[in-house]
């Protein structure tokens, strides 16, 4: 298809419209039934998927927590963007303690052969282990953290399941450095600290930054599950209580939310990421 | 002059599944000190392997290489390198490349000296404006000459150089060329240079040594080249020798052309030539080795 103007906002804007209007077509409608007095006979959900909140009455309920997206009403009854905040910190820390422990291991993974082997199968199998799995065992580590006990289970959870891009970007990265740089160093005589920072670590930014952005979006889509079963304020704490209050248009809300903070998040990564690619 | 340089005996193989492949054999050598010695052969007879051996990168096989009246023994900032790709880490500038090598090896001096130093070699290459960008900023003769800096600032023992000049057009060559050996007169370092060009080689050196077709590739043939110095390329190419001596190159790389070639053939398809005549005397001066041959036949030069 030939290109016009303005695709790149036009385009976009009418998948958005055709998927909207596919979800609102399919949500359910209150009907409301009456008798000849005009008193509400019957009041009822219809349509294809009944209980499917539908555009309007997401807008609606949703309408008091971005209007005010800062206020706070209850621990787990804030405006959005506070919501999304909370997250945002609880994430940062996992994902800062992902990297601190993700780019070093990387690192002597890509070094030494030996410890290839010797961790290439645990992180096998840890890898593609759920958070919904570590949840549960970073509570039983922490069980005597007391009131700090669900955040730690947090970290913990965002953390192991978070650093295995990094790790294994970093390990490629380091291995991939071309032998020409590391012959400088060795020409130069340069020592093992200098060859780490003025060779191996800069030739290996750009791989690293790949893992850091797989790791955040990772780390992002973690918050969820670790918010939903601690019981933690936050976009997926409070997308899980309204669960279970069947509230159901602030489901919609959250992921809403939930998608749109992960993308601008990967944005902001790739940004920077693509930085040190051309560096 | 006594020797500066010596490789004697140097063997390199190399594991191979089909048994140990002897690249090198037997390769004896000796540079005196302040002298630009040529290396030309054909391509994979193991030219950059000798080089790569005196650099320390590649390990040696058996025998062994004195410089300066020491065995070597790994690689180290007394041998300046220039690579046919300059090796710049692309993370720096062109100073910062340079900085890097001089701080290492100028450690005792002064923050103020070691700038000095930088700065002179950059400006000596000709990349006075340019010292503050990174090589892909660069164009290729800029970044070479980048690593010719590098090389120099370090005031090495020795130079080793493997066809410093082979991706670059012809101009950019004979500048660079130029500012190789002016460089190299000021500093007096000893020198030993891969090329496939025969012209750079009797332009440049004082010596061109030919290797003979690997496997098991050594020295076949010594030429000195006794043009006077400081040398001009003009009155280079017009000195009565110089076509002497180009012959006599292109000719030995011709000659293993054809052993080359011949090789794979089945040994009884071909009748046997006759004997490689010497070559004789009165026609190669300079010439001290006496194992030539001629050409067997005279098909087109492959030059
Ligand atoms: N790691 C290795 N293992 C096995 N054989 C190798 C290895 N490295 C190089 N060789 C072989 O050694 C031979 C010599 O290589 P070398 O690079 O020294 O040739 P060269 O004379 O520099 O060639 P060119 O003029 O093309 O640069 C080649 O035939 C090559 O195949
Ligand atoms: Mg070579």
């Amino acid at each position: 298809m030939k290109s016009f103007k303005c695709d790149w906002l036009i385009l976009p804007l009418l998948g958005a419209l055709i998927v909207i209007l596919g979800w609102h077509v399919l949500a359910g409608k209150k009907v409301v039934t009456k008798d000849a007095e005009g008193n509400v006979a019957s009041e009822e959900r219809k349509g294809a998927i009944p209980a499917l909140p539908n555009v309007v009455e997401t807008w609606e309920s949703s309408k008091p927590y971005i209007v005010e997206p800062f206020a706070k009403r209850g621990e787990l009854d804030q405006g959005i963007l506070r919501f999304t905040w909370l997250s945002l910190v609880l994430v940062a820390k996992g994902y800062l303690i992902a990297l601190v422990i993700g780019t070093p291991l990387g690192f002597m993974i890509g070094l030494s052969k030996f410890f290839t082997k010797m961790t290439d199968p645990i992180i096998q199998v840890l890898r593609p282990v759920s958070p919904l799995a570590w949840l549960p065992l970073g509570m039983v580590l922490f069980l005597d953290a007391g009131r700090n006990a669900s955040e730690l289970a947090a970290l913990f959870t965002i953390a192991v399941c978070s650093m295995w891009p990094t790790v294994l970007n970093t390990a490629v990265g380091v291995r991939a450095i071309p032998q020409d740089y590391l012959n400088v160093a060795k020409v130069l005589k340069l020592s093992r600290f200098k060859t780490l920072t003025k060779v191996m670590i800069p030739a290996t930014l750009p791989y690293m930054f790949t893992g850091f952005r797989l790791s955040l979006g990772i780390a992002w889509l973690v918050i969820v599950a670790a918010e939903m079963l601690t019981g933690r304020p936050g976009v997926g704490g409070f997308l899980w209580q309204q669960y279970n209050a069947l509230i159901y248009e602030q489901i919609i809300l959250c992921i809403l939310t939930i998608g749109i903070v992960g993308f601008i998040l990967d944005r902001l990564m790739s940004v920077v990421e693509r930085r040190f690619k051309t560096a | 002059m006594s020797d500066y340089v010596e490789l004697s005996n140097l063997t390199k193989t190399y594991p191979t599944p089909k048994g140990p492949a002897v690249i090198v054999k037997d390769f004896n050598l000796r540079i005196k000190k302040g002298e630009f010695v040529t290396l030309i052969g054909h391509s994979g007879c193991g030219k950059s392997t000798v080089l790569s051996m005196l650099a320390g990168l590649n390990e040696i096989t058996d025998g062994g290489i004195i410089l300066a009246g020491k065995e070597l023994a790994g690689p180290g900032p007394d041998r300046g390198i220039v690579f046919q790709s300059p090796c710049l880490l692309p993370w720096m500038t062109a100073f910062e490349n340079v900085m890097l090598g001089v701080e290492q090896v100028f450690f005792t001096a002064s923050k103020e000296e070691r700038r000095q130093i930088v700065e002179y070699y950059l400006t000596v290459v000709g990349l006075g404006d340019a010292m503050h960008k990174k090589p892909a900023e660069l164009s290729q003769g800029m970044r070479q000459r980048v690593g010719i800096a590098r090389a120099f600032a370090l005031k090495p023992k020795m130079l080793l150089l493997d066809e410093p000049f082979g991706m670059l057009d012809s101009l950019t060559r004979y500048e660079l060329q130029q500012v190789l050996i002016e460089l190299w007169r000021k500093n007096k370092i000893t020198a030993l240079m891969v090329t496939h060009d025969v012209d750079e080689a009797l332009f440049l050196s004082d010596r061109v040594i030919c290797m003979t077709d690997g496997p098991e590739a050594e020295v076949g043939d010594i030429l000195e080249v006794n043009f006077p110095r400081p040398r001009e390329r003009k009155a280079v190419m017009e000195h009565p020798d110089y076509y002497k001596f180009r012959e006599h190159l292109i000719e030995f790389l011709e000659i293993h052309a054809h052993k080359k070639h011949a090789k794979p053939a089945a040994p009884t398809a071909v009748p046997p030539g006759p004997p490689p005549s010497p070559v004789s005397p009165s026609k190669l001066s300079t010439l001290d080795s006496d194992q030539i041959g001629k050409p067997l036949k005279s098909e087109t030069a492959p030059v």
